[in-house]
């Protein structure tokens, strides 16, 4: 073993008491360190945890009293900010959103949980992703408000009906479950992704919003809607329940019988 | 909307610039699709199923059948939808595939002159076929 400058401590010193009724996991990480590593590679840790804990809570653990260089993002870590989509177990989900308890085994089976970065995008560092690509198709699809004339004096107003049409949609929080759950994403790279047509189409059926051609002429071109092979891997993969495939399907059949 | 004077700045509404490609590659696929369960099924089913199955098949059975214009047409019928929509499937597999300009390029052509070149020899056999062929 060669000596690296990586540190095997935490960044918050000693392990705490392990409290009650705690279980030890595996917890399965793909690692990958620019500065050392050529190839990523698979790190394992023991460690106690509730079932009462979140992923996110291991993740945690193992950073602060295990391994201090362990990378990942959160920031709110109640699911509203969409920083910490992960690979967990194979399937995408926020770490703050996943409990111990749902992933333990039956019976006195040892649990793994293996997590890796999310697919499609380059990773910087452990699960730590460049969303950048991901925010280049959010950007694309314009995803604002596109009126034309004059601003009106009062309020733009619309009606319940009109606003349900798109309320599914406005749900999204970017965390880019979705999209990094799509096999077309995967292979390539050119694909807007569902994400990116969720937001697109969250102003397309706005009844307030003038934009919508220019929308669907992105969308139809040979990277946008049409790449989709309703395999449905968005719509499991989306932390706000977001009928994903079903958003896709309906800019397509705006496309198809251009009516929006 | 309203006349340019009134707000002189403001940005122009860009102009449509729409193309279907994609899209009409999308719904044949599905139109295709459904002609085709019914073509190759009913294919199927005549040439091995109805009355002998596979072995009534010989030179005079094919030269019998191709006399009939409505025959012929649901072989043609069925060797353009099959090919078209196969090789368009086989396109979308190598746009998803191809991690190379160049790579995808390639194959693109050869999926395609080998498209051509089928769906030609087939419609040229049909057409020109000769039930009084001799040795």
């Amino acid at each position: 073993m060669t000596a690296t400058a990586e540190t095997t401590t935490g960044s918050r010193g000693s392990q705490p008491p392990v409290p009650d009724g705690a279980v030890t996991v595996t917890v399965k990480i793909r690692r990958f360190n620019p500065e050392f590593d050529d190839e990523p590679r698979w790190d394992s840790f023991d460690i106690p945890a509730l079932p009462s804990d979140r992923v996110l809570n291991l993740l945690h653990y193992i950073k602060w009293y295990v391994d201090g260089t362990l990378t990942f993002r959160r920031s709110c870590a109640h699911g509203i900010c969409g920083s910490d989509a992960m690979r967990i177990n194979g399937v995408n989900r926020l770490a703050c959103k996943v409990l111990l308890k749902d992933l333990l085994e039956k019976g006195s089976k040892q649990t793994t949980i293996t997590i890796e970065p999310i697919k499609g995008l380059p990773v910087n560092k452990d699960l730590l992703v460049d969303m950048e690509p991901f925010f280049e198709a959010f950007r694309a699809v314009k995803p604002y408000l596109v009126t034309y004339g004059n601003e009106p004096t009062r309020e733009r107003i619309q009606s319940v009906a009109d606003r349900e049409r798109f309320d599914d949609t406005t749900k999204c929080i970017l965390c880019a479950c979705c999209t990094t759950s799509c096999p077309v994403y995967w292979t390539e790279g050119s694909y807007f992704g569902p994400a990116a047509i969720v937001n697109a189409h969250r102003f397309i059926f706005d009844s307030r919003d003038e934009g919508a051609e220019e929308r669907l002429d992105i969308l139809n071109d040979i990277d946008g809607v049409w790449r989709c092979r309703t395999t449905f891997n968005c719509t499991d993969a989306c932390p706000r329940g977001i009928q994903v495939t079903k958003a896709i399907q309906e800019v397509k059949r705006a496309l198809l019988f251009k009516r929006v | 909307m309203s006349l340019a004077l009134d707000k002189p700045r403001q940005p122009r509404r860009p102009a449509a610039r729409r193309s279907n490609g994609e899209l009409y590659s999308w719904l044949f696929m599905r139109l295709s699709g459904l002609l085709l369960v019914v073509l190759v099924l009913g294919h199927l089913f005549i040439m091995n199923i109805l009355d002998g199955g596979v072995h009534k098949i010989n030179f005079g059975f094919v030269a019998g059948r191709w006399a009939s214009p409505f025959w012929q047409f649901w072989d043609l019928a069925m060797l353009w939808l099959a090919q078209i929509h196969g090789g368009n499937g086989v396109r979308t597999v190598i746009n998803d595939y191809a991690r190379k300009d160049s790579t995808r390029f390639w194959l693109k052509m050869l999926l395609y002159v080998s498209m051509v070149l089928i769906v030609s020899l087939g419609t040229f056999v049909i057409f020109t076929f000769d039930p009084n062929i001799s040795n």
